[in-house]
């Protein structure tokens, strides 16, 4: 199947790691509940952890050198809690391009995948040898996305990640299209569920109108 | 084949497969409430796309919306704004809105399952992570994000890799004072908050069975909570009395045929499960959370863990010491609601222990029904005038002190025990301290002032305090 180009493809990202080595880093963390009666889709990143940013000034986001950095290195389960897209939004407008860790929740993935941010899983022990080697001395991290490849000065590891996520970030194709070239099989499918397996009546016929 | 009910609802939902690409998943409803739809409205808009079948949808405000009695007069206007721009959207794209005034408004996921919206073997998604509620009917609901939303209001359908499934099953009887809450806390402690990451859940087992509806809904509402990406439980008698009636639900000769095809989906004998979990509830006590995420939640009877790496940054934040008692923690406030535990059954449970009783003078406790029809049942039932009596605030529907995203928050530093399903740092308010626990362990606290889940402690303090 062809698909249209919306988005331009991304191949490569090269950037400097952030180390930020905490497990369960859920979405309340990310952009607090506060923040969220904006309708936007920017204006997140200022508010992006920001208890941790006030809590400790030698926090790896409040220091200027990170203030460029592109890949973020973390702990488990990362942006497990609520389903906010704001989490991503906040993320991107901070500058990442992608984030490496041992585990993420599911919707973050999901919500991330959808707005082109890079989620790479490795184990715990590569993470923490990143984030350390990152410690020591700042290092930029060259990701082929093409080829499912990483490394750093001396770090290099190989990735997996979903195979259709790679298709379309690498050729720039967006998701939507794919999905709404099948509406005419969607509406089928959906005419033959209203007759089989779906008893769901109408709102006009409960009384509760726009 | 030996099929689960998550494969059965997966197989009958599935438009499209294709090897190295995600199935194509239709979605037979969508619930919306105001914080995450404003930008897929927009994003449709600007795709020039339109809604698939607005009658396919059905909008609420909830998250934002104050609690007092004027709820029209909304002084926070970014929160204005977005709850005026959820009403233009629905009016523009056709969808119904039960706002403010309607006597259908409430928590999402309370007013679904309410209207018989809810039914079992469906897909239902909704901007929101407790989605999972509605799992307890048999349905496959689930949480995303704003841009699937976007491609549920184009396409009806979404793009998604079949989930792992993980049976738990709950065996053993319930003891008194001892409820749906405790037993989906005892899971999250045991499993842990990413215990159950790229799955759905089906719940099962005797002590499943036994549960009412609304408890079911408690259960599998907080699955998400170890990371879960649903949670459901099969269809049974219990479910399809729930259902019948109700405004959306199957009519006259549907019924039969509606109850036929819900039996179907019963997962097989013997058929697979990706982990399975047994757990006995025979021996289980109230739990209640005492750190900073749900996993970090002990039975009333046992004492916080000791300090480590792992916990040390909770326990400092909650000012308590590792090894001690959690039992007897003072507390600032009690606070009963939100889509865990905002039902008609949590609040007779509470106004049954606060009956005739006051709370302590220095707890402020805040009760607030999940949706307009719950209000009006505690009304009716005389509840409302035993929380007044007895000195709580009964509000408003709406998620109110579930999170800090309305007028009603827990003051910083205050401790606060709660009937809702997170406690992390600042969910209910900048420096907020949480702790989770049924709404009859929040009334036992609020009568004693501290954390308790017995009746004669709590009762003891109040001639005390006479
Ligand atoms: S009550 Fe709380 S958890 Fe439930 S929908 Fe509202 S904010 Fe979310």
């Amino acid at each position: 199947m062809k698909l249209t180009s919306d988005t331009s493809a991304i191949t490569h990202i090269n950037g400097l790691c952030a180390p930020m080595m905490i497990n369960d880093i859920d979405t309340d963390i990310i952009i607090p509940a506060q923040y969220l009666t904006q309708t936007s889709k920017s204006g997140y990143g200022q508010h992006a952890f920001s208890r941790l940013k006030q809590a400790d000034p030698g926090f790896i986001l409040n220091q200027p050198h990170y203030q460029r950095a592109k890949v973020l290195i973390t702990g488990d389960n990362f942006g497990c809690g609520s389903s906010r897209e704001h989490a991503v939004w906040a993320i991107q407008e901070l500058g990442f391009e992608a984030i490496i860790a041992p585990s993420f929740a599911d919707i973050f993935s999901n919500n991330a995948r959808k707005n082109g941010l890079v989620l790479i899983q490795k184990p715990m022990s590569i993470c923490k040898q990143l984030a350390a080697q990152s410690i020591e001395t700042p290092q930029t991290i060259e990701i082929d996305l093409l080829n499912s490849k990483a490394h750093t000065s001396d770090i290099h590891f190989d990735f997996v990640i979903n195979s259709f996520f790679q298709h379309c970030i690498t050729q720039g194709y967006s998701e939507l299209d794919y999905l709404m070239a099948h509406q005419s099989q969607i509406n089928k499918h959906k005419t033959l569920a209203k007759n089989s397996r779906l008893f769901l009546h109408t709102a006009e016929e409960i009384g509760v109108t726009s | 084949m030996k099929r689960n009910i998550v494969e059965k609802i997966w197989q009958q939902h599935v438009v499209k497969e294709k090897a190295g690409f995600p199935d194509v998943l239709a979605i037979d409803f969508a619930l919306l409430h105001e914080v995450t739809s404003a930008q897929a409205f927009k994003m449709i808009e600007d795709q020039g796309l339109t809604i698939h079948n607005p009658n396919a949808f059905l909008a609420t405000v909830d998250h934002s919306i104050p609690t007092r009695k004027n709820r029209h007069e909304i002084f926070d206007l970014t929160a204005k704004n977005q709850i005026d721009l959820l009403r233009h959207n629905c009016k523009k794209h056709g969808i119904p809105i039960c706002d403010v005034g309607s006597q259908h408004q409430g928590i999402v996921h309370v007013i679904g399952p309410e209207l018989g919206i809810t039914q079992p073997g469906m897909t239902l998604v909704c901007g929101d992570s407790h989605t999972a509620t509605h799992g307890a009917f048999g349905t496959l609901a689930f949480g995303i994000g704003t841009s699937t939303l976007t491609q549920v209001f184009a396409a009806g359908a979404i793009l998604m890799n079949q989930p792992k499934v993980m049976q738990v099953n709950f065996s053993g009887t319930l003891a008194e004072d001892v409820f749906a809450k405790d037993m989906i806390m005892f899971l999250i402690a045991q499993i842990g908050i990413g215990g159950a990451t790229g799955h759905v859940i089906e719940y099962t087992g005797s002590a499943v069975r036994d549960l009412t509806m609304e408890q079911r809904m408690t259960l599998c509402n907080m699955s998400i909570e170890c990371g879960a990406i649903a949670g459901l439980i099969a269809p049974d008698e219990t479910t399809y009395r729930y259902i019948k009636g109700r405004t959306y639900a199957p009519k006259n000769s549907e019924w039969q045929q509606a109850i036929k095809h819900w039996k179907s989906l019963c997962s097989d004998a013997d058929c697979c499960y990706d982990q399975i979990v047994e757990l006995n509830i025979d021996q289980l006590k109230p739990m209640v959370s005492w750190g900073t995420n749900p996993e970090q939640a002990i039975q009333i009877n046992e004492i916080i863990p000791s300090r480590s790496n792992h916990n040390t940054d909770s326990l400092d934040y909650v000012q308590l010491q590792a090894e001690q008692e959690l039992a007897g923690t003072n507390i600032d406030w009690a606070f009963v609601g939100s889509c865990t535990n905002g039902r008609i059954e949590d609040l007779r449970v509470v106004a049954e222990i606060l009956n005739n009783q006051q709370i302590a003078p220095h707890v402020t406790m805040y009760i607030v029904p999940g949706s307009e029809q719950v209000m009006q049942q505690a009304k009716d039932e005389g509840l409302e005038i035993i929380f007044k009596q007895a000195g709580a605030d009964f509000r408003m529907p709406g998620c109110s002190m579930c999170l800090g995203m309305n007028d009603d928050k827990v003051p910083s530093g205050s401790r606060c025990i709660s009937t809702t399903n997170r406690n992390f740092i600042g969910r209910q308010g900048t420096g907020s301290i949480t702790h989770l626990a049924s709404p009859a362990t929040v009334a036992h606290s609020a009568l004693a002032g501290f954390i308790t889940t017995n009746n004669a402690q709590s009762q003891t303090t109040q001639q005390e305090a006479s």
